[in-house]
């Protein structure tokens, strides 16, 4: 891909993108990789276990895509894709906090 | 509400987020760490439906309340041992869910800010691509993991002749597709890109064998994540891409060390195949005798012990043994002995599925130790009680450069005084290469099924 045709595209995405550009994007998301770096080797090894079912939960958090496609009021195709997705993502949301609880609430100490 | 405070509003999610991991870095925050997860994910939620683009609610409530009401139902009455599975399924749901958001996004570019159909931008095109594509082998990798850990189909690695080629031609296949889709929008392309990516999720777990399971997990678990981001950037939402990278690098961070914990590569790990062969058991093993107990020569031993640490591994959580080693430890630790517990990082079939089993037993955490933490008090045990445990402690992984262990780090528990190793028979474990310690002079083989023969040793030690 040419320079001018790589730009193009970028100032495109940036204009569609809810006026975010490509760069700030990606800037956002290598910070975060970090961030999750970081923040996840504190997590002691014991709560391994845990630690996958509430990652599995927030990453559920797809479900702000699933809402806006299942929610204007007119029925179509996209709205149908939104509604399964918003109904998938529910049970992980649900599912994956209510499990993290229960294994959570067994870990105690001595005595 | 407008997009500024759209856009803080997600941005407190995020945090919320990013806390929850914090609070897990100690059993003492993680509960409240927890909460904070949720609060997070109402705030996100409830700041999307207030946005202008969400205008009908019914359809929404009611795709909430049935997943809502499937997920609590599903996570409520879930047995423990049953964890891997289940976590499993649920990255295969937040894989389908990425699928659907993509083609939503697809369909209907208006809604999400994208343009219209047929000219959405080239970047969109890519990422939605990629988000889809990673959607879909989290997907039907997930389902091979879910069946493979639920029993329902062999644990066994599934190799043919072929396999390697296939998949990187399918995967050039998908790159190729990926191109024509982001270059005309065709829909054929966006669909073909589905149905190559589900091939090659399945493709690629099948042949990896059940003990590597830990690893498959946590790598599905940072696909979802790098799913969810692909998302992210397709729709230009901050909290997505966030999100999304916080739980793939967890992902990621997982099976690093899970890997370290067997001493295989990544790679070596997901091109598969390990322990499909047999025949690397040494020639020398069939004439070699073993000492052999029973569980009153168990009970004895432990009972006139100082200290004792009990091994525990796959074995404990088939057997569903963890209540009856509880109350088999209460009783030491009544007459006086003391009792801990030393955890492998590769030990079960997902990261901390062993520590996860003890709690549920009752087992206080500090009395759980990680093999750095422990390894050095082998030599100062009395006994050690390996149950379910096998591969995790072969000497082999640090005297014999030939054996496929080698290099893995080990609990050395050969430096106990005394080691009982409860077994169902002499096979080899999952390596496929014999146990050293089986012949030693300092270890006693208690035979039988690991709850059955810890329920005898509790008899006998009453």
């Amino acid at each position: 891909m040419d320079p001018a045709k790589l730009g193009n595209a970028i100032e495109a995405a940036g204009a569609s993108a809810a006026g975010e550009s490509l760069v700030a994007l990606f800037t956002v998301f290598v910070l975060a990789v970090f961030v999750g770096y970081y923040v996840v080797w504190n997590v002691t090894a014991a709560l391994h276990s845990p630690l996958m079912s509430v990652t599995n939960a927030i990453s559920s958090v797809i479900i702000v895509g699933a809402l806006i496609a299942a929610g204007p009021t007119d029925i179509n195709f996209s709205k149908v894709m939104g509604f399964i997705a918003v109904v998938l993502a529910s049970i992980n949301i649900f599912g994956g906090f209510i499990v993290s609880q229960r294994m959570l609430q067994m870990f105690r100490k001595k005595g | 509400m407008s997009d500024e405070l759209t856009g803080l509003a997600y941005l407190i999610a995020a945090i919320c987020f990013i806390l929850a991991l914090r609070g897990l870095s100690s059993p003492t925050t993680a509960r409240q760490g927890n909460a904070i997860g949720i609060t997070g994910m109402v705030i996100a939620i409830g700041t999307t439906l207030a946005s202008p683009e969400v205008l009908d609610y019914g359809w929404i409530a009611g795709g909430i309340l049935i997943g809502g009401a499937i997920g609590t139902v599903i996570a409520l009455k879930i047995q423990m041992t049953a964890l891997p599975q289940l976590v499993a399924a649920f990255h295969s749901l937040v894989g389908l869910a990425a699928v659907f958001v993509a083609t939503a996004a697809l369909y209907a570019p208006g809604a999400y800010g994208l343009g219209s159909v047929g000219s959405i931008a080239t970047a969109s095109l890519v990422e939605m691509s990629l988000g889809t594509a990673i959607g879909a082998i989290t997907f039907t990798g997930s389902i091979i993991a879910f069946a493979k850990l639920q029993g329902l189909v062999s644990g066994a690695p599934l190799v043919f002749t072929g396999q390697h080629p296939l998949n990187a031609l399918l995967g050039i296949g998908a790159v190729a597709l990926v191109i024509w889709f982001s270059t005309t929008e065709s829909y054929t392309a966006y669909w073909a890109i589905i149905v190559l990516s589900l091939a090659l999720g399945f493709l690629l777990i099948l042949p990896i064998g059940g003990a590597d399971m830990p690893v498959v997990v946590s790598m599905l678990n940072s696909y979802s994540g790098w799913a969810a981001c692909g998302i992210g950037f397709t729709l230009g939402n901050m909290l997505l891409i966030i999100t999304g990278a916080l739980v793939g690098s967890s992902g990621a961070i997982l099976s690093y060390i899970m890997c370290k914990g067997m001493n295989r590569s990544f790679f070596n790990v997901i091109l598969g195949g390990f322990g499909a062969e047999e025949g690397v058991v040494s020639a020398a093993a069939g004439d070699r005798s073993v000492r052999q107990g029973g569980a009153e020569d168990a009970a004895f031993i432990m009972q006139n012990a100082g200290k004792v640490i009990i091994v525990p591994g796959y074995g404990m959580a088939v057997a569903q043994a963890q209540h009856a080693l509880r109350e088999m430890s209460d009783v030491l630790k009544d007459a006086g002995v003391s009792v801990s517990y030393a955890i492998h990082p590769v030990a079960g079939r997902m990261p901390g599925h062993m520590n996860v089993l003890l709690a549920e037993a009752n087992v206080p955490y500090d009395e759980v130790f990680e093999l750095e933490e422990i390894n050095h008090e082998f030599s100062t045990a009395d006994v050690v009680y390996v149950i379910g445990a096998n591969d995790v402690t072969n000497p082999a992984a640090k005297t014999d450069p030939a054996s496929p262990i080698y290099g893995m780090p080990i609990l050395d528990v050969e430096k106990a005084q005394t080691v009982l190793f409860v077994k169902r028979g002499m096979s080899s474990g999952y390596a496929g290469v014999d146990n050293e310690l089986f012949f030693r002079d300092n270890t006693m083989m208690l035979f039988g099924d690991a709850k059955k023969m810890t329920e005898e040793i509790l008899q006998a030690l009453d």
